[in-house]
This record gives structure tokens, sequence and C-alpha cells, in this order.
């Protein structure tokens, strides 16, 4: 790996809606593509709120920016990581979310899930394995 | 490789230091600040659990801020180490990256 | 080393602020470069420079002014978070047909690819939030 590429994680561990931490934690990673860095999200705990599907917010007045997430892949943002401890905790599981895939250049553009459940064991070995931590 | 958490909620608010010390790795560091000082009280309902970690991760409280809640030092777990600013800053070099647990 | 700091809530209500601005003295005390201090979300907050604190309290603004006037830290405050929550300095003011801007001295409006260009160019990261 060049040695001003650096693996960012973005740990995302807030509902969003009720804090405006979600939202802007997305603007980060869309802004932040534009470098070319090792880029994967993380959701847990309540994060894994945020990816939940038929978010409709037309009657709170607050954009929705749940459909954002499928466009990440387009920004070459193809690893989101969630939490499986975290989902079960929620009463969620994976099919409670909604699906997000990206096209992969390395196989025919053959289209793949971004979206990868994780134990909490295998979370926190990203974590462990990471140059820069941005937390939301 | 290791790595420095900081914490800064009370865990009787929220499960933040929960969460931290689930993800944390043997010789990695938590460092309580700002009301995640409480988390370090020894006597309450969750010091056994946070006690229990000690060893396999190293604990920290921030001691302006134990002080500035008038918590007296030796309230805290045994295990847990008080460090100034100065420590803080020497915690972030020591360890490969900070994960603010917000 | 050099530490990049973010602070990511607002001044007075959390104690972010004030928790960023004794960590950044005693890093820079210690030896170690803090270039840039890069503030979103409702850290942006810090940067008005109207707030008048009552006389016997830190003004947590000036405190970060003379921080930046001292040591030469980039104080960046995002832009987009920035003009959610009225802060503008005298171009973006102008530029949005504002009657006013706010931002103090020391602190420069800037986008969110200053805080990635700041993890990748220092060697540690702190957050400080809620």
């Amino acid at each position: 790996m060049s040695e001003d590429v650096k693996k960012f994680l973005y740990v995302n561990r807030k509902a969003p809606y009720g804090t405006i931490y979600a939202l802007e934690a997305l603007e980060v990673v869309l802004i932040g593509a534009a470098f070319d860095q090792d880029v994967s999200l993380a959701f847990l705990d309540d994060g894994v709120f945020q990816l939940t599907s038929g978010q409709d917010t037309a009657a709170i007045g607050v954009k929705n920016f749940s459909p954002t997430f499928r466009a990440l892949g387009d920004y070459e943002v193809t690893r989101l990581y969630v939490e499986r401890e975290s989902l079960e905790e929620r009463g969620l599981s994976a099919e409670d979310l909604q699906e997000i895939t990206y096209e992969d250049e390395d196989d025919d553009w053959a289209e793949k899930p971004s979206i990868r459940v994780v134990s909490r064991e295998e979370m926190a070995a990203i974590m462990a394995e990471q140059d820069v931590i941005l937390s939301f | 490789m290791s790595t420095l958490h900081t914490v800064n909620k009370s865990p009787f608010e929220t499960r933040t230091l929960e969460s931290c010390l689930a993800h944390c790795r043997p010789g990695d560091a938590v460092l309580m600040i700002e009301d995640g000082v409480y988390g370090a009280l020894s006597g309450t309902a969750l010091s056994d659990r946070v006690a229990a970690k000690a060893g396999a991760v190293k604990l920290y409280v921030l001691t302006p801020d134990i002080a500035a809640r008038g918590l007296p030092e030796d309230r805290m777990i045994a295990g847990v180490t008080g460090v100034d600013y100065r420590g803080f800053v020497d915690l972030v070099a020591e360890h490969d990256r900070t994960q603010a647990w917000l | 080393m050099k530490i990049g700091v973010v602070v990511s809530e607002g001044p007075y209500t959390h104690q972010a602020a004030d928790s960023a601005y004794n960590f950044v003295r005693a890093a820079l005390a210690a030896g170690h470069e803090v270039p840039r201090v890069f503030f979103y979300h409702d850290g942006v907050n810090v940067s008005t420079r109207l707030s008048v604190p009552p006389q016997d309290e830190r003004n947590i603004q000036e405190n970060w002014t003379a921080l930046a006037a001292e040591h030469g830290t980039d104080l960046v405050v995002c832009i987009a978070a920035a003009q959610r929550r009225g802060l503008l300095d005298a171009n973006e003011a102008k530029r949005q047909g504002k009657d006013a801007d706010n931002i103090a001295e020391g602190f420069r409006i800037s986008g969110l690819g200053q805080l990635i260009e700041m993890a990748i160019q220092t060697d540690r990261l702190v957050m400080f939030g809620d």
C-alpha cells in the first residue's frame, strides 16, 4: 500500500433524525471519497438504525438521507460493516436493512452487496487495523 | 499496535463505556474523561464489570475531571490510573490510534 | 508528533470545546505539533465573535483565538455545518446576501476536505464531542 493512503473508518453509533450526527457523518464520507483513501464504514450500537429500509420523513419535515447510502458505491465506498450483536439487541436482522450494492470493477462490474454483517469480535478487529477513526 | 479509547459519557446514562469495553483488544487503553469519569468510581452497580477489564486493558481517568466533580482519587476502582492533560497527550502518542466513543 | 484535533460539540453546553483546548495546550507544551483544529457539527459555534459570556467565566472563543495567534494553529470551521447554524465570514455573508458576518479572528471557514487532509497529514487524530 502506498504510504499516503491511509485506512479510514467512519464509526456510526447514533440513530438518524433525533440528532444530526448521522447526516453530517455521511457528508464527510462523500467529501472524503475524493481523497482516494482506503475507506470503510462501521455501524454499531444505535448506528444500525441508520440503515433500516422504508424510512419516510415526510411527516417530520426533515430530509430523508437514507437513499444516499445506496449511492456510496458510485463513490467507491463499498464496505459497510454492520455489527450483528447490535442488530440482534435491537430486534433487527439484515433483512430489515436496505439493500446497498456496488459494482466490482475487478470482477467484470458484478453487482455485490456493500453491507457486511460482522460479529462484535470481528468489528473490534476491523477497528484495530485502521489508521484513522472518525466517530459520529 | 494498540488503540487509546476515550469515553466521555456517564455509564449510568448511556451504554457507551460498555460498548467501548466490549470492543477493546488486549493491550488497548481506555481513558475516561468529562462525565465518563463516573465509570471509574468504585462501589457502584457497574464497578465490578469495569474492574474485570483492568489488566487486559489499561484503564485511565482524567484527574482534572474527577477533581472538578468532587470525586476523591481513592474512590476510583483499583487498577485505574489517574492522568492529567499531559498524561492524556502521552497516551495519544503512545498508542497507534485514538478512538473517541462519542 | 503531529496531532490533529476535531471539536464536534458546541461551547458552554458541553465540555468538549474546553477539553479540546486543554488537550491542545498540553500537547503544544509537550513539544508536539497541532497544525490544525477542525470544528464540526455544533462545534462550529465556538467560532462566533459575538458571544459575551459573564466576565468571571472563560471566553472559549477568545481562548482559541489566542492559541492560534501564539502557535499558528489553523482553526478551520466546516462551511456546510457553519452555514446551517448561522456562522458566516465576510465573503460568505456577501455571497449569501446576508447583512452580517460573525467569524472571530483566528478562525477560517473552509470545506470538509480540510478535515480529511488533516487526518492524512497528521500522525494522530483526537476527537472531542458528544
